[in-house]
C-alpha cells in the first residue's frame, strides 16, 4: 500500500516567530547584548558580600516590625499621606475632566485638541518623582509639593483615558440629546456624561490607589508623606521601623485596592 | 419615571426625589472630606514659599536654556547603565514571575489552600512597593551602583509580570489542554504543548510592555543611588547646573519616547 511506504515524519512545534531569519537574528543579537551588558556592568562584589549580613538583619527585623518606637512618627506619615492623596486626586480629576473633554476628537474643534492633547503628553512624559523635585524647589518642602506633583500626574492618565472613553462613545445618544434642542452643557450633561460615568468612577478609585503608592516616593525628595518618614528609618538603618512602614504601605494598599475593587461592581 | 410638580405642571427630573437627597447627601460627604484634607494640608504649608511659584518657575526656566550640550559625552556611559538596569532587571523579573504565576493560576496551581495565597501575597507585596523604594533599600544594603537598580527594577516588576502571567493563563481554552492530556501525554508535557503555546504571545506583550516601563522608571533610580541617569541628574541638581540638568531631561524624554516606539511596534508585530 502507498500509505504505508510514505516516510516516517516527525511533528515538531510551530515557533513563535516564523521567519527562521529573523528568530536566529534575534537570538543572535539578545546573545551579544547580554554579554556587553554584563561585561561592561560594574559591580562591586566584596561591597555587595559586606552587605548580606546587614540585608540578614533587615529581614529579620520583619519578624517582628518595630512599631512602637517611632510610632507618632510613622502615624503622622501615613496620615499625610492619606490627606494627600485625597485633595491630589480630586484636584487632579476635577482639572483632567475639561483637558479631558478637549482632547476627544469627537466633540473638540482642532485647536483645542491640540493644545489639550499637548498637556496631556507633558504630564504623561515626567517620572512623579522628577516632577517632585521640580515643585519641592518651586513650592517648598512639605505636603503642597506632593500634592501638586499627583494632582499633574493624575491629569495626563485620567485626562487621557476619559478622553478615550468620550471617543468610543455611542454618538447616537448624543445625537438623540442634541435633538431635543439641548444646549452644549446640557447635552455634555444628559448625552456624554452617563455613558462614560460608570468606567470613570472605576478609574478613578484606581488612580486613587497609584496616588497612594506614588504619595510613598514623593516623599523621598521632600514632598511630604510617608516617604520622609521612611528614608530617614533607612538613613538611621533602623531597618525595624522601616519595615513596620513597609508593612503598613504594603496593607494599605492592598484594603485600597480590595475596597475600590468591591466599589467598582457596585457601581457598574 | 421622575416628576417634579412646578408651577401646576409635571416636570420631568433625573432622579426621584429620595434618589436625588440620597446623591446630594453622598456629594456634601465628599466635599466635607475634601475640605478637612485640604485644611489639613494647608496647615502645613507656608503660603509665602508657595506664592511665589511662578516667579521662581520663569527663574529656573531661565536659568535652563539654553542645555548644555557639551556635557552630553559625559551621559552616554549613564544612558547604557539605565537601558542595562531595564533589560537586566526586565529579564530577571519575568524569569522569576513564571513560577510564581504557574502557582497562583487557579487551574494549574499545585494547591489551592496553601501554594495560591503565598503566591498571590507575593504578587501583592512586589506591586505595592515603588520601585524607588525598593532601590532605597536595596543601596543601603549592597551599596550604590547598577546592581542595586537591576534587582529594584526586577523585584518591582515580579508582581507586575506574574499577575498579568496569571490572568492569562486563567483565561486559557481548557478543550486544548484536555486534547493533549488526551493523547496520555505527561504533566510537564501538558504544559509544554497544550499550556505554553497558548500563553506565549501574551507572554512576550507583557515583557516588552513592562520593558517600556521599566526603562521610564530606571531614570529615576540614581536619584537614591542606584545606577543609570539619575546619578548625574541628582549631581547636576546639587550643584545647581541647570544647563546640565535641563540637557539630562531632553535626554531622558527621548529615551522614554524611543522604548515606547520600540515597544509599541513589538506588540504590534506580535499581537
Amino acid at each position: 500500500m502507498s500509505i504505508a511506504s510514505a516516510p516516517h515524519r516527525h511533528w515538531k512545534k510551530p515557533p513563535l516567530i516564523k521567519s527562521a531569519w529573523l528568530r536566529w537574528s534575534l537570538g543572535l543579537g539578545a546573545a551579544i547584548y547580554l554579554a556587553l551588558a554584563f561585561g561592561t556592568t560594574e559591580i562591586n562584589w566584596t561591597r555587595v558580600w559586606e552587605g548580606i549580613p546587614r540585608g540578614a538583619k533587615f529581614f529579620a527585623a520583619f519578624f517582628p516590625p518595630d512599631f512602637v518606637t517611632r510610632w507618632s512618627e510613622i502615624a503622622e506619615g501615613i496620615a499625610e499621606s492619606l490627606w494627600m492623596t485625597v485633595v491630589a486626586t480630586v484636584i487632579g480629576i476635577a482639572l483632567s475632566i475639561p483637558v479631558g473633554i478637549g482632547a476627544a476628537r469627537n466633540i473638540a474643534p482642532a485647536p483645542i485638541y491640540y493644545i489639550c492633547r499637548g498637556i496631556l503628553a507633558v504630564s504623561r512624559s515626567f517620572q512623579e518623582i522628577i516632577l517632585a523635585i521640580f515643585f519641592v524647589k518651586l513650592f517648598g518642602f512639605g505636603p503642597f509639593a506632593g500634592v501638586v506633583t499627583l494632582a499633574f500626574a493624575t491629569i495626563g492618565f485620567y485626562g487621557k483615558l476619559l478622553a478615550e472613553d468620550i471617543e468610543d462613545m455611542d454618538p447616537a445618544q448624543a445625537e438623540a440629546v442634541r435633538s431635543t434642542g439641548a444646549g452644549w452643557l446640557q447635552w455634555l450633561n444628559y448625552g456624554v456624561q452617563p455613558q462614560v460615568m460608570p468606567r470613570m468612577i472605576g478609574l478613578g478609585l484606581y488612580r486613587f490607589d497609584i496616588n497612594f503608592r506614588e504619595s510613598a516616593v514623593v516623599g523621598i525628595v521632600g514632598g511630604g508623606g510617608i516617604g520622609a518618614t521612611l528614608n530617614t528609618a533607612f538613613d538611621r538603618y533602623e531597618f525595624d521601623s522601616a519595615a513596620a512602614i513597609l508593612l503598613f504601605i504594603i496593607a494599605i494598599v492592598m484594603a485600597v485596592e480590595y475596597s475600590s475593587g468591591y466599589l467598582r461592581r457596585w457601581v457598574q | 419615571m421622575a416628576t417634579a410638580i412646578k408651577d401646576g405642571t409635571k416636570v420631568w427630573q433625573r432622579r426621584e426625589r429620595g434618589a436625588q437627597f440620597a446623591t446630594w447627601a453622598v456629594y456634601l460627604v465628599g466635599v466635607a472630606i475634601f475640605v478637612y484634607c485640604w485644611d489639613l494640608i494647608s496647615e502645613r504649608t507656608i503660603w509665602a514659599f508657595a506664592l511665589d511659584a511662578p516667579a521662581q518657575a520663569a527663574d529656573l526656566a531661565a536659568r535652563m536654556v539654553p542645555p548644555d550640550w557639551n556635557s552630553i559625552h559625559g551621559l552616554w556611559r549613564p544612558i547604557w547603565d539605565t537601558l542595562n538596569i531595564a533589560t537586566l532587571g526586565t529579564v530577571m523579573a519575568i524569569v522569576v514571575a513564571l513560577p510564581i504565576a504557574y502557582c497562583a493560576a487557579q487551574n494549574t496551581t499545585p494547591s489551592t489552600a496553601f501554594v495560591r495565597p503565598l503566591a498571590l501575597f507575593l504578587i501583592v507585596s512586589s506591586r505595592s512597593i515603588n520601585s524607588l523604594i525598593w532601590a532605597l533599600m536595596l543601596v543601603t544594603i549592597i551599596g550604590p551602583g547598577v546592581l542595586a537598580g537591576i534587582l529594584s527594577i526586577g523585584l518591582r516588576s515580579i508582581g507586575f509580570c506574574a499577575k498579568l502571567l496569571y490572568e492569562a493563563i486563567e483565561e486559557i481554552d481548557e478543550s486544548q489542554v484536555e486534547a493533549v492530556r488526551a493523547t496520555g501525554a505527561s504533566g510537564a508535557q501538558v504544559t509544554a504543548y497544550g499550556i505554553v503555546p497558548q500563553v506565549l504571545p501574551a507572554f512576550a506583550g507583557i515583557s516588552v510592555f513592562r520593558w517600556d516601563i521599566n526603562i521610564r522608571e530606571s531614570t529615576v533610580l540614581g536619584l537614591v543611588g542606584a545606577g543609570g541617569i539619575g546619578l548625574p541628574l541628582n549631581s547636576a541638581i546639587t550643584t545647581l547646573a541647570w544647563t546640565q540638568v535641563s540637557l539630562i531631561l531632553l535626554v531622558i524624554i527621548a529615551t522614554v519616547v524611543v522604548s515606547e516606539w520600540v515597544s509599541a511596534k513589538v506588540r504590534h508585530a506580535i499581537i
